[in-house]
This record gives C-alpha cells, structure tokens and sequence, in this order.
C-alpha cells in the first residue's frame, strides 16, 4: 500500500479577479456552477484526515472568492490540520482576516507580480498591486506569519533585487521565488515567459547577494528548462500530496489533468482513500517500475524521479517517458529547440487569463 | 547554505508558524509548518516539546535525563541545528 499523503492542495474555485498571464491553472477552468459545494468540500477534509493528509493549502483561482471560506477554515483546523491559506490578497479586508485568523488559519500565502506597480499590474492584468500591499500589512498586523509567494518570468527576472527588497518591506518571513512552470496559461504563454540565461544568471547573483543580508527565508526554484536535471516533481507522483481540483476531481499534482487517458476519477464518485491507493491516475507512476531508459538505471532516479510527468506528455506526447528537460532524454533536442526559438530578450504580448468557452470537459472528466 | 553547530547555551523555541500536534493515523507526533511536515520519533518529540524558548540545550538534556538514560547535551544540540535547518526552531546567536 501507497504511504499516506501529507498534503491536500484544495483548489477550491478557479474564480479569479486576476488575469495572471502566468497562471498554471487549466485553460479550461472550472465553471462555479460545477464546484463542490461546502459539505462536499468538508466532507474531502474529512477523507483526507482519515486518510493521513495534516496539511491543507486552500489555493485556486481565488480562494477568496468562496463566499463559505470561513466555515471551510473552521473545518480543516478543526480536524487538527495545518490551514495555509494560498491567496492574491485581493478580497481580503481587516475584518476577513481576523475571523479567518480566529477560525484558525495558521499562515498566508500571498502572491505579488512585481515589484514595479505598473508592470505587476500588467502581468495581474488588472490593478492589482496596490491590494498586495495592503494585504501584506493586514497580515502582519494580525501577526499570521506570510510567505510572499513571485512566480519569475522574462518580464520581472530583472527586478529580483527590487522583488526582494518589496518581499522585506513587507514584512514576510518567507519569500518563494518560482521561475514559471508550463502548465496551464503559462504554457500557452511560454513564448512570453521564458527568459534568457543571462537574465537567469542575473537573477543568481542578486538572490546570492540578497541571501548574505536578509532575515527571510528565500526560496528559490529554478528554471527547469535550463538546467540539465529536471526537477523533483511533487517529490514523487502520488507519494506526498494530492490536489482536488474545484468539480471534486482528485489528481496527483494540479497540472495532471492535461495527461490524456490518465482516468482522473472524481471524490463525487469514489473516497479519497479509494482514488488515493487504488485508482489507476495514482499508481501509473507510483515507485520506479514504470520507468523507461534512461531513468530506470540512473543514479539520480531517486532524487528527481524522472522530472514532471505532465511535462513529459505535453512536449513528448507520452508521460512515461524522462521529462525532456533532462540532458539525458532522447527528447532534449526539442527543449534546446523551444529555447532558441522562444527564450528571446525581445518582449511579447501576453494573452490573459480568461474563461474559455470549452466543451463538456469542464464538469468531469472520470472514465466509468 | 550550511547552519553553524548549536551552542549548548542556546535556547531554542519553535519558529514562526510552526505547530506540533499528535497524528493518530501515524501513532506519532508531527510538527506541522508552512512546507512541510516533519515526523518525530519519541526523542525528537521530548526535544521540541522543551524547545519553550526558556531552556537552554543544557537545560533541555537536564529535563531529559530525568525520563531517558544516557541524554548527552551534543545529541540535543545537533537535533536541535537539524530542526533549525528545516526552520522548525530558532536559536539566537
Ligand atoms: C494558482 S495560484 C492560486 C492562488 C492565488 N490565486 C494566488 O495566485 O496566490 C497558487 C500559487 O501558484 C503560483 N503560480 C501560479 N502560476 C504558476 C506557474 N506557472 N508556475 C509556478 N507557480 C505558479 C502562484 O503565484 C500562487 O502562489
Ligand atoms: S495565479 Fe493569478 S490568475 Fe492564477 S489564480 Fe492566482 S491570482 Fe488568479
Ligand atoms: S535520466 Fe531520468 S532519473 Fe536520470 S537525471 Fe534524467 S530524469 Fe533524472
């Protein structure tokens, strides 16, 4: 039997008043008329406590935009978890806060574009900058210890010193500094986001410099397609955590459903423990036996476990293969292919974020 | 980045945003934080729970003692450098 999961990612709406071009949620969201409602989503709490989960990252789209995030709050810490909220901060006002804070969340996660207002609010596509500072005070003023969360990208790697000093002056105690991953918007806009090597060595540099000075954790994540390792993908498909995406859709990372065929299943229809230990979405790439040459007989297959499955679907057409961000991988080519066409200084227009008028896919996606 | 050794005078409390709780599905004690989550054996578990920002290493293996044969203030000060490594304690200086 599978170890149990630590961690629920609880994308709990994909509604959003930001339009971030670098979003990794799908392109075709899910619709609120097709979320699970609040029993439903207690009820996922409640498997996942059984099941072993102590940790619940209530994300989306907007978490704020659920009018019951309270009683969902409530809920999770009630079932002795670690509530973090993962949040735009837009929404958020000083009376939410303090009856979010009192129903028991225990940290902030809050995503800021940019340290420059006007480009933040480009890449937000909507104004969106002003609200991150007023959250981040709102935050500490409640004392709730906060992470500011920057995904990096061609249009704001040049500013990391500047992000850095912005993350301090707001007080965080936690900074994530994420080069984009490509999945969801941010893969339609890779031509956009990518950055060149001398923008990622730059950025080296000012974190390097930042790191000998600053009180905050700085965490850094690399840019995995240019780097000759990939990265270590959810530590594991189906070893640490699970994502239940807004229709009840139970997935091993939040990208997974881009993998054709996987027969995503969905809480609606199964129990968690169920989908978690005996559903075939989880145990395709469980362990090492699924594994192909060249990662079945590498050394480095039990620190990166052959790279990001859905990576590998998307630029290989077929998820068992080695992520092709690896040196190693027969595909690599086309990963030094996508560089040289796309990792360009010159800027390109982002397409925002936007509900696409999809097909029925939006509902539920289980194979019966 | 390498975290210097622990003094034996140091005293360490749990860091910002860290919580500890019992797992009955594990039958162990946790320390839950913002990336993570950490599974403590028995001894680590006496450790944090004397990690009151009050005691020193000194003192921690002191307490310990009382309840575990052998406790020697090194062991809780390296357990104690792991712990501040993955941010689960703070110690000044
Ligand atoms: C999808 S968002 C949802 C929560 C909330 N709307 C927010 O942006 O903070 C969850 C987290 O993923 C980050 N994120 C979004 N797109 C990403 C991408 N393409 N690569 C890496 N991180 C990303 C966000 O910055 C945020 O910290
Ligand atoms: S990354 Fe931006 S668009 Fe995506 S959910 Fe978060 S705030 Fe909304
Ligand atoms: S071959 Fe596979 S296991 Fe080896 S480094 Fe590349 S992705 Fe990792």
């Amino acid at each position: 039997m599978a170890e149990a999961p630590f961690g629920l990612l609880a994308e709990l709406t994909h509604r959003c008043p930001l339009r971030c071009g670098y979003c990794s949620n799908p392109v075709e969201l899910v619709r609120r008329s097709a979320e699970l409602d609040t029993a439903e989503w207690c009820a996922v709490f409640d498997q996942a406590r059984e099941l072993g989960v102590l940790q619940y990252h209530l994300s989306g789209g907007e978490p704020l935009a659920r009018k019951d995030l309270p009683e969902l709050v409530s809920h999770a810490a009630g079932l002795g978890g670690y509530v973090n909220l993962v949040t735009s901060g837009l929404g958020l006002t000083a009376e939410r806060l303090a009856d979010l804070h009192g129903r028991g969340v225990d940290h902030v996660q809050l995503s800021v574009q940019d340290a420059d207002p006007a480009t933040a609010n480009r890449i937000a596509g909507v104004r969106a900058f002003t609200h991150k500072e007023e959250a981040a005070r709102l935050i500490r003023q409640a004392g709730l210890p906060l992470t500011v969360n920057v995904v990096l990208h061609r249009v704001n790697l040049d500013h990391v010193a500047d992000i850095i000093a912005l993350a301090e002056r707001m007080g965080a105690d936690r900074l994530e500094l994420a080069n984009t991953q490509y999945y969801g918007w941010a893969l339609r806009n890779r031509a956009a986001l990518l950055p060149t090597r001398e923008q990622l060595r730059r950025a080296d540099e000012a974190v390097a410099r930042a790191r000998e000075t600053t009180r905050m954790e700085i965490v850094y994540v690399i840019a995995d397609y240019h780097e000759a390792h990939p990265k270590p993908c959810m530590h594991g498909w189906g070893a640490r955590q699970l994502t239940v995406a807004p229709n009840g859709d139970v997935l091993p990372c939040p990208a997974a459903g881009v993998i054709e065929g996987l027969g995503v299943e969905n809480v609606r229809d199964r129990s968690l423990a169920g989908i978690w230990h005996d559903s075939g979405a989880f145990n395709a790439f469980r362990g090492f036996d699924w594994m192909r040459e060249p990662c079945r007989s590498c050394v480095r297959r039990e620190i990166d476990f052959g790279g990001c499955r859905c990576q590998a679907f998307q630029l290989t057409g077929d998820a068992a293969n080695t992520d092709p961000v690896c040196s190693l991988s027969p595909h690599h080519g086309e990963v030094d292919l996508i560089l040289s066409r796309e990792a360009r200084p010159e800027p390109v227009a982002l397409t925002m974020r936007q509900v696409t008028t999809g097909g029925p896919r939006n509902t539920s996606r289980v194979t019966r | 980045m390498t975290t210097p050794g622990t003094n034996l005078d140091a005293v360490p409390r749990l860091g910002k945003g860290v919580k500890t709780s019992y797992d009955r599905t594990r039958d162990s004690h946790v320390v839950l934080f913002p990336e993570g989550v950490l599974v403590l054996n028995e001894t680590a578990a006496a450790v944090v729970e004397l990690c009151d920002g009050h005691r020193s290493v000194t003192g921690i293996a002191a307490k310990l003692a009382e309840d575990f044969d052998g406790v020697r203030p090194e062991d809780v000060a390296d357990l104690v450098t792991r712990l501040a490594e993955r941010k689960v304690v703070e110690t000044d200086g």
